[in-house]
């Protein structure tokens, strides 16, 4: 409980920082949009063939958002010192891990609550009504997405030329994730039932679970270094 | 701590002339002894590096693993000697086995490469242990790019299982394992000359990656004692 409180302030100061600063999100934002935009030019999407591209490519458009969030998440407390403060006090390392991952969550799903419909729009899909279900797979996916990139974005805290660093180490490490989603979305524009997808569902549901506890267990050690 | 230099030393000069000498009776009775594969022809001899490379990548990861492990445990520098050395040795046979099997694909398969779920597996280590490489060399504090490499080193291990479900799921196409099969014994598969000709190769990257392994592992102490030397003088 002590844990679950923990983590819901430092959350909420992030959020905080969030709402008075609008970097990431918005950056974010117009990041995923444009993207749409790019893929429309890169690959002349005919109306027919939409529906069988639309999750790789919403899917692109979520990592990279995704990863320019990533990028920030730790600025706020590499500025005056703030993360060691933040270690000063008496906090669960834990807590810490678990705020900034629902925290980069909470910015991706907000970029993909937009960038869904907006996709179904600009490409004129028809499946309105299985938006909730691809949300709910897209979900999983972003946690996993998040959970491997707190923790990694940490890791690359004090390291040179960071930013091009990040992508390189988690993109691979994500490759469970980002198959598991696009072929659980895909199967789910074919079928519309969610029985069909529900080995990579499990797949991500497991990737989920193991590396939230596994980040939650060595944050301690990336944060102190 | 001279001798016992010296003494270790003499260790690798033995481990590097035993590793020499079982390539060489690895290579004679691979392309000499052992016979043309029934369907593959010649082409098929690139079976005996393939294999042990593969396998010694494998074992290499896995002590990565191990040393990364034990260093976020006891905090010990040897601990993240043996990982670091490890997992470039590692890449060095992932890349290895990905050029051979490739020289293979092409007149067995008809292409250089193909999206089969053990080639990406494959492929996909490579470029995680590629990352650990370069997160190691832009950390410059030694202490926070051990134990970055360390975090890396464990959770690429225990994702290893999960890209495994998720590219098998995706797609299968390589060749069955004629060796480890589950129905049949080796020897009753496979020409028992091959399996020779295989244990010897085998042998034989096992000699030359743990010769390898010993040495940069002295390089890796050589490193940390002329720093030693620079910051404290000489002992």
């Amino acid at each position: 409980m002590e844990l679950l409180r923990q983590t819901t302030w430092l959350l909420w100061k992030d959020l905080l920082l969030e709402m008075r600063r609008r970097e990431s999100l918005l950056a974010m934002f117009f990041f995923g949009v444009l993207l749409l935009f790019i893929f429309n030019f890169a690959f002349e999407i005919p109306r027919e063939r939409a529906a069988e591209m639309a999750p790789g490519l919403l899917w692109l458009a979520f990592i990279f958002t995704g990863t320019l969030g990533l990028a920030q998440l730790y600025q706020a407390e590499k500025e005056n010192h703030c993360l060691e403060a933040l270690l000063l006090s008496p906090i669960d390392r834990g807590a810490l891990f678990l705020a900034k991952v629902f925290f980069n969550l909470l910015l991706m799903l907000s970029v993909e609550v937009v960038v869904f419909p907006l996709f179904w729009m600009l490409f004129n899909l028809e499946a309105w009504k299985l938006l909730p279900s691809l949300f709910l797979v897209a979900f999983l996916g972003t946690l996993g997405f998040c959970a491997i990139g707190a923790l990694f974005s940490a890791v690359t805290l004090k390291a040179r030329a960071r930013e091009l660093l990040l992508p390189l180490v988690i993109f691979p490490l994500m490759i469970p994730v980002i198959l598991a989603t696009i072929r659980a979305m895909e199967i789910l524009l074919r079928t519309g039932a969610f029985e069909e997808a529900s080995p990579w569902l499990r797949l991500l549901i497991g990737f989920d679970v193991i590396f939230i506890t596994a980040g939650f267990l060595i944050f301690e050690w990336v944060i102190e270094a | 701590m001279a001798s016992t230099t010296k003494k270790s030393g003499r260790g690798r000069s033995i481990l590097g002339g035993l590793a020499f000498f079982f390539i060489l009776m690895g290579l004679y009775f691979a392309l000499i002894q052992a016979p043309p594969d029934a369907y593959q022809g010649e082409v098929q001899r690139i079976m005996y590096l393939h294999i042990p490379s593969i396998l010694t990548a494998y074992l290499s990861f896995f002590i990565v693993f191990i040393g990364s492990a034990l260093f976020l445990w006891k905090r010990e520098r040897r601990d993240d000697i043996l990982a670091y050395a490890a997992a470039e040795i590692g890449v060095l046979f992932t890349g290895l086995t990905i050029v051979e099997g490739s020289i293979w694909g092409k007149p067995a398969w008809g292409v250089w490469w193909t999206w089969d779920a053990r080639l990406t597996l494959t492929a996909i280590l490579l470029l995680i242990f590629v990352g650990y490489l370069m997160l190691r060399s832009l950390i410059e504090d030694e202490d926070q790019s051990a134990v970055c490499g360390a975090v890396l080193g464990i959770i690429g291990f225990l994702d290893i299982p999960l890209i495994h479900m998720s590219v098998y799921w995706w797609r299968t196409l390589h060749q069955p394992p004629s060796i480890l099969r589950p129905d049949k014994l080796p020897w009753e598969n496979v020409h028992p000359a091959m399996l020779i000709a295989l244990s010897i190769n085998f042998i034989a990257f096992l000699l030359v990656y743990f010769y390898l392994l010993s040495s940069r592992i002295r390089l890796g102490e050589l490193q940390e004692e002329v720093k030693k030397t620079r910051l404290y003088g000489a002992a």
